[in-house]
Parts: C-alpha cells; sequence; structure tokens
C-alpha cells in the first residue's frame, strides 16, 4: 500500500530550482533514502512534505489525501513527523519536557481544562509523561530527562529530536540526516534504531550522506542532483549506476 | 496540590499585612493595596501574553477601559426614558436590570452589576478575537502596533463621547454584590472585606495561570518560545495558541477593570491612557518577562509606590524609564538579577521535585 505520494513536486527560490518535477512514492513500512549532494535539494523537499514551504507545482498525497500547502501543524496531526538537520531542540526545556510536546497532537485538554487542571486533564498530563519517559528509554537516554536539552551532548539531542517524533505516534518519519556529526558507533546505533523504529510499523524517510548506513538499511533510494531526480531504485543497483557514480558517489 | 503550597506564604503575608494595618492604624493603606491588586490581576494576565507566548501588547490599558467604562456606564445610565422600548422591557424582565436612585433621588433603572460584568467581558472578548485573528498570523511584533493603535482608539473614543463622560469619566459607579455578603466597594466599611476580595481574585488567576502553564497548553506555549518551527512540526498550531491567550490575558484586564471602577466608584479617561499601557508593559518586563511570581512582586509594589504618590508628576516618565532601563541592562528583569534567588529560593524549593518522580516509583 502506498503511503506517500510525491508528483512532479517543485520549489523554486528566486531564479534557483531547488526542487525540479521530483516524483516518488512509499510504500507502507518501508525505509527510503534521499540522497544526493550539498545543496541538491533533499531538506527543501522534506520542508514540501512537512508544510513549512509552499511548493510551486506539484503534488503530495499523504494516504491518499493532497496535503501540499498545509500548514505543517496541521500535516502533523495526519501523522508526519520530522527531525531537523539543524537540531531545534526547545531551548529551557529539559529533555523531558521536548518528548512531552511530542504527544500534543496526541492529547487534547485545552485552555480552560488546563487552567481548571481538570481529571482529564490530569490524568492525560500522567499518560503523557509515561509515555515520553518510556521513549526516551527506548532511545537509551532515560537518565538525561530532567536535563536541560540544550545542555546534553549532540548525539543525546539527536536522540531526543528522534524520541520527539516518535512520541507523535506518526504512521511517518521524516529524518533529516540523523547520523550527522556522530562517530562510527553511533552511527551504528542509528542505523539499528531506524529499523527497529520501521518494526514498529512506522514508514521511514530518510536523508543521509553516510553511504554505508544507507545501502545498509534502506529498501529503496532516491537520487537527487540539482533539484532532480537522477535515479530511483534498491541500494545494489543504485550502487551500480553510472550517472550516481559520477554526480555523488565518484566525487 | 503539593505545587499549591508556594501559596502559603505569600496568604499569610497578606494577612499579616492586614494585620499590621489594624494594629498601627493604617488601614487606609489597604485601599491602595487593594487597587494595586486589581491592577496586578491585569499585569499577571499579560505576563503571560509576553514572557509566554511572545508577544508584546501596547493596549492593555485599552481592554482594562473596556471593562470599567463599559461596567461604570452600564450600571448608572438611567435607562427609564427608554423604558417602553421592548429591548429594554425584556431586559428588564429577564432580571437584567435594577432599580436606583440618582444623587437628587430621582427614579433610576440601570444594569445589574453581573449583567454589566458579563456584558463587558463579552465585549471585551469579540474585541480581542477581531483584533488578534489577522495580527497574530503574522510572524514578529505586529501585535505591539496593533495593540497600541487599538489602546489609542479606545482612549480617543472615552473621551470624545459623552456616553462615557468626556473627560470627567463616569461616577456614582454603585457597589458590586457578586454574591451576597460580598460587595465590591470602596465604602470604609467595606475595606477590609475588599482587601481580601481582590486578593482572592489575584490570587486564584494566578493559580489558574500557573495551572496553565505547567500543562499541555503551557508546555506548547514555552515550545512555541523555544523553537516556532518544531513546536508547528509537533502539531502546535501557533496562531490559535497566541490568540487565545492574548484574548485569556484580555479578559483578566477587563476584568480588572469592571471590579476596580466598582471599587473605585467611578474610572476615568487616564485609565484608557496608552501610558498606562506601557506602564503595564514595563511592570512585566520588570518582573522578568515569563515569571508570574515577578509580574505579581513588582505589579504590587509599583502600582502600590504610584497610587502613594511616591513619583509625584513624573509618574509616567518613572514607567517609561524603567522600562528602558530594563531593555538595556536587566533583560531578565530586576528578580533574574541578585535579589532573585533569594526571593525565588523559598518558593522554588517547595515546589521543585524531580520531575521523573511518581512515575518510576
Ligand atoms: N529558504 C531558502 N531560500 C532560498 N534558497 C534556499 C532556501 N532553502 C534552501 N535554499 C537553496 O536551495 C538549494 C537546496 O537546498 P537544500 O537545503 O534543500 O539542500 P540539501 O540537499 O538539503 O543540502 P545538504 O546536503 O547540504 O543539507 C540550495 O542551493 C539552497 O541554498
Ligand atoms: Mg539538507
Amino acid at each position: 500500500m502506498t503511503i506517500l505520494q510525491v508528483l512532479q513536486l517543485s520549489k523554486r527560490f528566486g531564479g534557483l530550482q531547488a526542487v525540479d518535477e521530483v516524483s516518488f512514492s512509499l510504500r507502507q513500512g518501508m525505509i527510503k533514502a534521499v540522497i544526493g549532494p550539498n545543496g541538491a535539494g533533499k531538506t527543501t523537499l522534506f520542508n514540501l512534505i512537512a508544510g513549512m514551504l509552499a511548493p510551486t507545482g506539484g503534488e503530495i498525497r499523504f494516504q491518499g489525501r493532497a496535503i501540499q500547502g498545509m500548514r505543517p501543524f496541521r500535516i502533523a496531526g495526519l501523522g508526519i513527523a520530522r527531525t531537523f538537520q539543524n537540531i531545534k531542540m526547545f531551548t529551557g526545556m529539559t529533555a523531558l519536557e521536548n518528548v512531552m510536546v511530542g504527544r500534543h497532537s496526541q492529547s487534547k485538554s485545552g485552555f480552560l481544562a488546563s487552567m481548571l487542571h481538570t481529571s482529564g486533564c490530569r490524568s492525560e498530563e500522567r499518560a503523557i509523561r509515561v509515555r515520553a519517559l518510556e521513549l526516551l528509554d527506548f532511545l537509551g537516554i532515560a537518565d538525561c530527562a530532567d536535563t536541560l536539552a540544550t545542555n546534553l551532548a549532540f548525539g543525546q539531542q539527536r536522540a531526543v529530536e528522534m524520541a520527539r517524533a516518535l512520541a507523535m505516534e506518526p504512521s511517518l518519519l521524516l529524518l533529516d540526516e540523523p547520523a550527522a556529526g556522530l562517530n562510527i558507533y553511533e552511527t551504528a546505533e542509528i542505523g539499528r534504531l531506524i529499523v527497529r523504529i520501521r518494526e514498529l510499523g512506522i514508514t521511514v524517510l530518510l536523508v543521509e550522506h553516510d553511504m554505508s548506513l544507507v545501502m545498509d538499511i534502506s529498501d529503496e533510494i532516491v537520487v537527487l542532483s540539482f533539484g532532480q531526480k537522477i535515479a530511483e531504485d534498491i541500494p545494489t543497483v543504485i550502487q551500480q549506476d553510472p550517472e550516481v557514480i559520477k554526480v555523488y558517489l565518484g566525487e | 496540590m503539593g505545587k499549591n503550597l508556594v501559596f502559603l506564604p505569600i496568604v499569610a503575608v497578606v494577612i499579616a499585612i492586614q494585620l499590621l494595618t489594624a494594629w498601627t492604624g493604617t488601614i487606609y493603606y489597604l485601599t491602595q493595596l487593594t487597587m494595586s491588586a486589581y491592577y496586578s490581576l491585569l499585569i499577571v494576565g499579560l505576563c503571560v501574553v509576553m514572557g509566554y507566548a511572545g508577544q508584546i501588547s501596547i493596549g492593555h490599558a485599552g481592554f482594562f477601559a473596556i471593562g470599567g467604562y463599559l461596567s461604570a456606564a452600564l450600571t448608572t445610565r438611567n435607562l427609564i426614558p427608554h423604558a417602553d422600548f421592548l429591548l429594554v422591557r425584556l431586559l428588564n424582565s429577564l432580571g437584567c436590570l435594577q432599580a436606583g436612585q440618582d444623587v437628587y433621588g430621582d427614579p433610576l433603572l440601570v444594569f445589574t452589576p453581573w449583567v454589566a460584568c458579563i456584558i463587558a467581558i463579552l465585549t471585551t472578548l469579540i474585541v480581542a478575537f477581531i483584533l488578534g485573528v489577522p495580527v497574530l498570523k503574522l510572524k514578529g511584533h505586529y501585535l505591539a502596533m496593533a495593540t497600541l493603535g487599538f489602546g489609542i482608539i479606545i482612549y480617543r473614543i472615552v473621551l470624545a463621547s459623552a456616553y462615557f463622560g468626556e473627560a470627567d469619566g463616569i461616577s456614582g459607579v454603585p457597589g458590586f454584590m457578586l454574591v451576597p455578603g460580598l460587595l465590591v466597594s470602596g465604602d470604609k466599611a467595606w475595606r477590609v472585606p475588599n482587601y481580601y476580595i481582590a486578593w482572592s481574585v489575584l490570587l486564584l488567576a494566578i493559580l489558574l495561570l500557573r495551572q496553565l502553564i505547567d500543562s499541555r497548553v503551557g508546555r506548547a506555549l514555552r515550545a512555541i518560545h523555544g523553537s516556532p518551527e518544531a513546536a508547528e512540526a509537533m502539531g502546535v498550531d501557533i496562531a490559535t495558541y497566541k490568540l487565545k491567550t492574548f484574548m485569556l490575558s484580555a479578559v483578566f484586564s477587563a476584568l480588572a477593570g469592571v471590579l476596580l471602577t466598582h471599587y473605585n466608584g467611578g474610572i476615568g479617561p487616564s485609565e484608557a491612557s496608552v501610558m498606562k499601557s506601557v506602564r503595564y508593559v514595563a511592570i512585566v518586563a520588570v518582573g522578568g518577562m515569563a515569571n508570574l511570581w515577578g509580574a505579581l512582586a513588582m505589579g504590587m509594589l509599583l502600582n502600590f509606590l504610584s497610587l502613594r504618590g511616591l513619583f509625584g508628576s513624573y509618574d509616567d516618565a518613572v514607567f517609561g524609564l524603567i522600562l528602558i532601563t530594563i531593555m538595556l541592562f536587566a533583560p531578565n528583569g530586576i528578580l533574574g538579577l541578585q535579589l532573585g534567588r533569594i526571593w525565588q529560593g523559598l518558593p522554588y524549593f517547595l515546589r521543585k521535585k524531580p520531575v521523573t518522580k511518581g512515575v518510576n516509583d
């Protein structure tokens, strides 16, 4: 079953065609990677899917529904979670609180219920906390729960971002360079983690420069260059593709 | 409930001050303290807008004025000349009106304070909504501009319209019987109860705001502050959250206006002036922005000093100066400086338990 379909998607910044008529689709439960040299348009593609940018052309269908141009919070509510290439922690909040924010779309206490601390609000709050702690534990950073997120080490912040995204119980998870800045052990760890996330039934779309990681865990790979899709196939075929080798692997 | 222990020392201080004034024969201080408490009600609401929703409003005196002026006008303007109108007859039969006598002993037909209060609050909600919807969708400090314009408009309206008493304002506003036995009124006989009424309203408001901040909604607001993009990616509807916070604080301001007007027995145009709005912003800033206790402490202290006439004819200038000084030298408020640790130490100590406790054990 197709969960995400990107059709002829384009984004132009002034004179720059950052994403150029890109089409591909994701089947439920797969891990798909988007690779390409710096500036190829990978993050822009993510921003389009997550609603942070409006496309200048094309269509994005999530679970059969056109979502292009929707506000990011609505897209999040539909079940698309993301992490950021440049980590965006909620400053002034602990790791646990960061992950608790991730439960936002899964909970509903409003202004009145919150002010009055109704029993519904309190039990929801307990559930949020329990789930957030579970996720910190899942990512192996439970002992950082009460530390200010911005005081954590780089790798731990990455993990908090991941936990925060998982807290949304997404059906599609967009990971923008989850292994950037990590050493080989941490990278291998992230690889195992992504596979475990897929085992939870979550479809993963991944941007990553670390080729061994990408080749290891992806079911399929899309290659972007100057905004255009130049190849899409399974890893073993991509590795052999002469054009890919020319623009990307060979450089 | 343990979290609310922090209110105990404050309640103790409130009671101690009242006993002290009774004991030393300085009960007249309670009048300014009561008034300061109502101004502080506005200020804690504005604190949430500025400190947690990250918006600046230079129009909160306008909301205060909507509350104060509407309740003053509705509870003093005689409806007897219009008694034959269908609407007036309908309101009367619904119990929204009450009979009385004006200063010359002539019969009066006016709105009851409760109905006037509800009308004032609803009007405020509508105005805040109309003002906030277009503005809060924009990024940046457009709210400051829009509310500044709004404040000026309200000021000009009350100055120009006979219904609102022009430059004289409205006097002769009756007391507001909240429940039988609790009258909001400046009458000397009611001075002590009114001190406690004002503080109860104020502390209740702070309790509600604290619970708000300490919940899903408050967490979302803090997240917006921490990283708007990430907050939106987590499903937080930023514009709506800012709008609701703004409307909530507008209601607090209007309520402060309603109660203070009944307490003072009247209201004048200076309450609607832009300088009043600037003063409220200055007090929130000096209290440390995202700090309800700071807003409370500074709201009480500075309003009290101002009402006691300590700043003389430099009153407005003092608050302008405070705002500039804080922005330049102590953007985290005075309580963020050396004083902060001592003053905050106690409530912090009582409040702060490891967050994970109770889940692990
Ligand atoms: N908001 C923006 N305004 C203008 N140009 C932009 C904007 N965002 C990205 N670009 C440009 O679009 C192109 C694609 O950028 P993008 O960040 O999508 O690349 P990327 O594939 O993620 O690169 P990297 O591997 O370095 O992360 C770049 O040339 C970039 O400068
Ligand atoms: Mg990128």
